[in-house]
């Protein structure tokens, strides 16, 4: 195996050579390699970390017509390091009346919950960290720790603004996690498998021209459970400060800080394996290494559209949130689920289910453009209806009250 | 000793631990943190058993809905309860007696399960397409996940009138 093309597995393979011949057990040294895998892939993770703070401040800065860091280093490179200094010098504060085992334990939970979901992601054709068959389900689990995470982070801060925070982020969490999890059923049935890197595989044809409204779907909830504006209630400055980090300073808030943009570029990085092919390009089969490049060009490209959004739209309000996610959302991806599982066993190839071909894939498209214009009727008259009932005259008083000598 | 029985060895200690905790700490919200910790290590075992499925399962459901349940229950109530008064009450010494009676017919019931020594069986082919097309076969189990599905819906439905806002009643 040369070590230009794939140089973890070949590390790898050389490091199985060397402790076997120290005499360790077969068992010992799969503990060991899986061990440094889990601390390789971890801190790997984090320093690009690191450098996403950079991007997230100078793609901002760009957006709003400023120029961003740039005096640190080429192109202000090295002010995330200055940031991470700055941060570590600061006074750690804990609130008077803080929980103190679970205050300091939300942060860290923040953080880790992102890392683990890079378990499951594959990042190249044999450089992944666990092939695990019921992937998406993983995902989804993982969701629901970083839940807890936020939640207790509101509730030991002793801090009214902070719990407000944090109920509002698990209201959000909650509702857009059930269209996300129909959303991410539909490349399950397309690709017959719920392990991820099998669904990468069977991704001859990118999953967003087979289902791009499942994509825009999952690209909405996304955005929804990161809690990145349209969708940043939680941390809506004009009402509750800042949500349910408020009472966190230095490394504390930096770590849900660096926990949120991870998250976000992971999110890409799972929407690039879902619907955009993952590590598949160019070259990818027989070099592992470009695979890694172009699943990082993915998730950077769709951490883009993220921060595009974010940087773009003004917030909304919680009721009106709420309502997309149950009224519109919800219905309509349990209407494309259904509708796309159909099809799939009609359009079925008894040989390879798994496998599209030309004549499927426009169909599957034809089909998600005709639930789209369905989509749009019906909302079209509803909005119609509502701009009736808006433009009702109502009267600009309400009739008094009795005074209180009539009542008694 | 393998790597494998190390960590079940862990994991039992934590477990155990955890569950320990549980039941003796005063704060409220301590003991559900506990218990997460708890469910935690049962999912490590199901992992342990291969059965990968349960374990995503364990975690969606028990950690994902229902210890967040807890919690939010937890914290909507005004004051820790529980911070002052004993934790047991007269009768204590029956529970445990009963505890001791369980722990030790089951010990004697599955001392002479073959069960231990036998090396477990290695699934032919991907247990979660056997576990899928179970699930959905009149052979296997179809009734029962039906009847489990309408059930659900019952609650789903249930848990909607409750909530729904009449508008002839004057909710308004």
């Amino acid at each position: 195996m040369p070590f230009i093309s794939d140089p973890i597995n070949y590390i790898a393979d050389w490091l199985t050579t060397v402790l076997a011949g120290w005499g360790l057990s077969a068992a010992l040294i799969a503990v060991i390699l899986n061990l440094l895998g889990v601390v390789i892939l971890a801190s790997f993770v984090l320093i690009v970390d690191i450098l996403l703070v950079w991007v997230e401040r100078k793609v901002v800065a760009r957006l709003q017509d400023r120029l961003g860091p740039n005096r640190l280093g080429p192109f202000g490179l090295i002010q995330p390091v200055a940031d991470i200094i700055k941060l570590l010098i600061k006074e750690n504060i804990t609130p008077v009346g803080a929980n103190k085992l679970v205050y300091n334990l939300a942060p860290i939970l923040a953080l880790a919950t992102v890392l683990l979901l890079w378990a499951v992601i594959p990042l190249g054709p044999q450089v992944l960290g666990s092939d695990l068959n019921v992937g998406i389900l993983y995902i989804v689990s993982v969701g629901a720790v970083s839940t807890l995470g936020i939640i207790i982070a509101g509730w030991s801060s002793n801090n009214k603004y902070a719990l407000l925070g944090a109920f509002r982020s698990v209201a959000t969490m909650i509702s857009f996690e059930v269209p996300m999890v129909l959303v991410l059923l539909i490349p399950t049935i397309l690709a017959r498998t719920m392990g991820i890197n099998s669904i990468v595989e069977s991704q001859s044809i990118w999953y967003i021209a087979v289902a791009p409204l499942a994509a825009l779907i999952f690209l909405i909830c996304i955005q929804a459970e990161l809690g990145r504006a349209p969708f940043d209630l939680t941390e809506a400055e004009s009402e509750i400060v800042a949500g349910f980090h408020i009472e966190y300073t230095g490394m504390k808030f930096g770590l849900f800080y660096a926990g949120e943009l991870l998250h976000a570029l992971t999110f890409g990085a799972l929407f690039a394996c879902l619907f955009l092919g993952g590590w598949r390009g160019w070259g990818a089969e027989s070099i592992p290494l470009l695979g890694v490049g172009y699943l990082f060009l993915k998730a950077f490209i769709i951490y883009f559209v993220i921060m595009w959004v974010k940087y773009s739209m003004p917030r909304i309000r919680i009721d009106q949130m709420l309502n997309f996610a149950w009224k519109i959302l919800t219905p309509l991806a349990l209407a494309l689920l259904i509708i796309t599982a159909v099809m799939s066993k009609l359009l079925e190839n008894p040989d390879m289910p798994a496998s599209l071909d030309g004549m499927a894939v426009i169909a599957y498209f034809v089909m998600n453009l005709v639930v789209v214009a369905v989509t749009v009727l019906i909302l079209r008259k509803y909005a119609r209806k509502e701009r009736k009932r808006v433009a009702e005259p109502r009267p600009v008083a309400v009739s008094p009250e009795p005074p209180a000598t009539e009542i008694s | 000793m393998t790597p494998l029985q190390i960590i079940f060895l862990i994991t039992a200690v934590v477990t155990l631990g955890s569950a320990l905790m549980v039941v003796t700490t005063r704060n409220l919200v301590h003991a559900a943190l506990w218990l997460i910790v708890t469910l935690f290590g049962v999912a490590v075992y199901y992992v342990l058993l291969n059965a990968g499925f349960l374990a995503v399962a364990q975690v969606v459901i028990y950690i994902g809905a229902i210890a967040i349940l807890v919690i939010f229950a937890v914290m909507m109530t005004r004051r820790l309860v529980g911070e002052s008064g004993p934790q047991v009450n007269k009768i204590w010494w029956l529970a445990a007696l009963l505890a001791v009676v369980l722990f030790a017919s089951m010990v004697a019931v599955l001392s002479t399960w073959s069960g231990f020594t036998t090396p477990a069986p290695v699934p032919v082919e991907d247990p979660l397409v056997m576990l899928g097309q179970a699930l959905v076969d009149p052979q296997g189990y179809l009734l029962p996940f039906e009847l489990a599905s309408v059930l659900l819906l019952a609650a789903l439905v249930g848990a909607i009138m409750i909530a729904w806002d009449r508008k002839d009643v004057g909710g308004e």
